[in-house]
């Protein structure tokens, strides 16, 4: 009955061949032969989340979803656990390096169209997977029980009372209490330890077979799969085993140093990556000077705030937000440029995609600050703010909507250079 | 515009100050282990009666370089036991009534607050008969804890106007020595904000080196070796 | 040696070095995880030793003290228990306790460091139900041959006043006495031994 001897030969003739899959999608799965820099950080995103898998585990034998206890608890992680402290900053870090690298990651897809034709489902999944990471850590965030992470869920969970009709209900129901308090703490912990998590690894197993059956893009936007060898194996492809494993094992050793440079000398990064105030327990009577998210979303939560408020709700700014995220799912369609790559773009995308990239870090950082920040306008009769940085943020959210809306139009009339048949390398 | 760029960049020492006092830098050194004994003898003698530090162990200032046996003698007064968390003295209730707010726990205020803020604020406290303590504070204006150090530093008075210090009277110290004193206290509070912070940064200087020195080589070695079938 | 396996032994080594050397990191990096499992500070401290004042300990009386989660008796024996020591070493399954725990100090007939003050841990060996104290008088119950001792109301095993067993209990051995000192003569420390005292 068995075709293989011993008890490899045992287990094989019960189960799916394993060889197979290791076939499929490492030994013999064919990528282009010339991925650079930008392609780190796919493999890299999956580090991250073992990382964060693994410290939260052994951080969940210690803390405590209580609101009396959970404070008190992450302190005693930190002093009384042996290693405690370490497992802490290991998961804290992660979650801002999730961030980057994820970020890094899908401008990667911009850069060279790798949510085009036959990509689209691979750049669904990975939107599904942006939208529940972002889920995970604002679920995170509220489980160390500071000032911030109070007083940033008693915001967000505002912003869903705002939706007509259904919110203060809807908020209610997500609060599972009036106010944010030990009722929230504990779905939160649930949501963020064990369902959020298994979302997450399930959008990646459906994100990763769908890059693997269409095969991966790469920097020039050429399809390698177009021009096989005698053999059947694309020209231009190499086998991922071993010529990637060796060169993404290069990759995180780099990553893991730059993590550990951060995570030993400098854990809470001038306050982004542990806010000072969030070292101040929670106190649902005092609201901090100053509520800022943390920085990963503060694009949005710029966009939320540029939005000045309409019939005396709130609610089309936290449209704005909502749009300013979901429209990323349509990129595929929005993009009508007959070549994929920026290397064979014109002017006009390189000029939209770079005032989009410096639009979103502007946003970022404006969303960390104050409206105050850069002071005010003098007393005009036509403004409904004078905050200088509030009109700086309408105007990159105008351009942020605009790179998206006008796409269309304007990489469809784009010059474009000649695609070449081969991989440049 | 050029104000307005002139404050974006001081705001981020605005940050944590309640006001716009300028923060003096505080002198303090996490390897100074007589400082940090000093700066606990402080801490015990004069502020553990109403700012607990519960989530630091008495035990644990073992890593400051005192035994157990000088632990119980010099900083154990109350029925403790050496194993025991770091409690203050007073009642958190009773301490509300008197000052209208709990003194807060002061475990991880040097994380909050900042190392700057605390030297500066133990060291700008003046007399203001306003004030119901009959204190208040350049740093922490209308703040509803007294001078607990004044019997060291004396009274100051600070005047409106200038925004300058005078002395009304002398305290046990002088400026220099206070001051001593006060970074000594400081760096303990930092101390105990993150006990392990010594350690970490030790282990941080092997595990780069493992990474940098020993595995980053290895591995791109092995790529470029590998990488020579590529054309 | 040719070219090919000039190069197949090259990318051999780097591979045999990169996993040691990556294996070595590896291992590194799971202590801190695997270390944070065992007894936290907040654990030790809870299982630090225990001092009691024994100065109004009558003769004749049980105080039962919590230590590391169990009662720990300590009774000051009369001279009649002290001496219902000797007449019932037949009946005992272990009377020298060779098999059971306890400190040197506490190697001899009767099983404690001063003959008048026995301290043990009040578990039974079997399967850990606390007994009771049965004294002389109970002979009503324990039957017409009871001098004295503790009862296990769980499965019916009988120990005397050293925490001996006696024969056809289930339990298996003595009871476990902890280490103990005394600090002068009204204090009595739990979970410390003289020679580890004030470490």
């Amino acid at each position: 009955m068995q075709s293989r001897p011993g008890l490899w030969g045992w287990f094989d003739a019960r189960m799916p061949s394993v060889a197979e899959q290791w076939r499929i999608h490492a030994a013999e799965y064919y990528a282009p032969k010339n991925f650079n820099f930008w392609y780190f950080f796919g493999s890299l995103a999956l580090l991250v989340l073992v990382i964060q898998i693994v410290s939260g585990i052994f951080l969940t034998m210690n803390y405590k979803p209580d609101a009396n206890l959970a404070f008190g608890s992450v302190e005693y992680i930190m002093r009384d656990v042996p290693g405690g402290w370490l497992i802490r900053y290991i998961h804290s870090t992660g979650a801002s390096a999730f961030f980057i690298v994820v970020y890094l990651h899908m401008f990667r897809a911009m850069l060279y169209g790798s949510y085009r034709e036959p990509r689209e489902l691979v750049w669904i999944f990975g939107v599904l997977l942006y939208l529940t990471l972002m889920g995970e850590a604002f679920f995170g965030y509220l489980l160390p029980w500071g000032q911030m992470s109070y007083w940033g869920a008693q915001v967000i969970v505002n912003l869903f009372g705002t939706i007509p009709f259904i919110g203060p209900d809807l908020a209610l129901w997500i609060r599972g209490d009036y106010v944010v308090g030990d009722a929230t703490l504990n779905r939160f912990f649930a949501l963020h330890v064990i369902a959020l998590p298994l979302v997450l690894l399930g959008l990646v197993v459906a994100h990763i077979l769908a890059l693997h059956d269409v095969g991966s893009n790469n920097p020039d936007g050429v399809e390698i799969k177009k021009l096989k060898g005698p053999d059947g194996k694309p020209l231009d492809g190499i086998p991922f085993h071993p010529y990637y494993t060796v060169k993404d094992l290069m990759g995180a050793v780099v990553f893991l140093a730059i993590f550990c440079i951060v995570m030993f000398f400098m854990p809470e990064m001038g306050g982004y990556f542990l806010e000072h105030n969030n070292f101040i327990p929670a106190d649902p009577l005092k609201t901090p000077e100053h509520i800022a998210p943390v920085w990963y979303f503060t694009p949005y939560y710029s966009i939320l705030r540029a939005v000045p408020p309409l019939f005396n709700s709130q609610f089309p700014g936290v449209l704005a937000m909502g749009v300013a995220v979901m429209i990323l799912f349509f990129l595929p369609w929005l993009d009508r440029s007959p070549v994929k790559s920026i290397r064979y773009r014109g002017r006009v995308y390189k000029a939209w995609l770079a005032a989009f990239v410096v639009v979103f870090v502007l946003l970022g950082y404006l969303g960390i600050e104050p409206t105050t920040v850069w002071g005010q306008f003098p007393d005009w009769p036509f403004l409904d703010t004078r905050d200088v940085a509030t009109w700086v943020a309408r105007l990159c959210t105008i351009v942020y909507f605009l790179f998206f809306f006008l796409m269309p139009w304007y990489t469809a009339r784009d010059r474009v250079l000649p695609v070449p048949e081969r991989v440049t390398v | 515009m050029k104000r307005a760029l002139f404050a974006l960049l001081l705001f981020p020492l605005a940050v944590w100050a309640a006001s716009s006092y300028r923060l003096d830098r505080a002198p303090h050194d996490p390897s100074d282990i007589a400082s940090l004994q000093a700066g606990a003898g402080t801490y015990v003698n004069y502020c553990l009666g109403c700012h607990g530090l519960q989530f630091m162990r008495y035990k644990s200032l073992t890593d400051i370089g005192l035994s157990e046996a000088q632990i119980k003698e010099f900083l154990l007064f109350t029925g403790d036991k050496v194993g025991d968390m770091m409690k203050a003295v007073q009642d958190p209730k009773e301490a509300k009534s008197w000052f209208g707010v709990a003194p807060p726990d002061l475990s991880v205020v040097a994380r909050s607050r900042g190392a700057d803020w605390l030297y500066t604020y133990l060291r700008t406290f003046y007399r203001d008969p306003k004030t119901p303590t009959g204190w208040n504070n350049a740093v922490f204006p209308n703040v509803a804890m007294p001078h607990a150090l004044w019997t060291l530093q004396g009274e100051l008075a600070l005047d409106p106007k200038t925004h300058k210090f005078t002395e009304l009277s002398k305290g046990s110290m002088s400026t220099t020595e206070y001051d001593r004193t006060v970074r000594d206290l400081v760096n303990f509070l930092v101390y105990v904000g993150e006990p392990a912070a010594e350690r970490r940064k030790a282990i941080g200087i092997v595990v780069l080196f493992v990474l940098l020195g020993l595995l980053f080589p290895l591995t791109y070695w092995l790529k470029k070796e590998f990488w020579k079938d590529v054309k | 040696m040719n070219e090919e396996t000039k190069v197949d032994k090259t990318r051999r080594n780097l591979v045999v070095a990169t996993s040691a050397v990556g294996g070595a990191a590896a291992v590194a990096a799971a202590v801190p995880f695997v270390a944070s499992m065992l007894p936290s500070e907040r654990a030790k401290a809870a299982g630090a030793p225990v001092e009691t004042d024994i100065s109004r300990l009558a003769p004749g009386e049980l105080a039962i003290i919590e230590w590391r989660g169990k009662p720990v008796w300590i009774i000051r024996r009369t001279k009649e228990m002290i001496e219902s020591l000797k007449s019932v070493a037949p009946r005992l399954t272990d009377p020298a306790s060779k098999a059971s725990e306890q400190p040197k100090y506490a190697e001899n007939e009767h099983r404690s460091a001063k003959p008048e003050l026995m301290v043990m841990e009040g578990v039974c060996t079997h399967l850990g139900c606390s007994p009771q104290l049965k004294t002389a008088e109970a002979k009503a119950e324990m039957g017409a041959d009871w001098v004295g001792g503790f009862y296990c109301p769980c499965h019916g095993s009988k120990f005397d006043y050293a925490g001996r067993v006696f024969r056809g209990a289930p339990a298996p051995t003595n009871l476990r006495v902890p280490p103990y000192t005394f600090v002068g003569d009204a204090t009595l420390v739990i979970g410390e031994d003289q020679e580890t005292k004030g470490a």
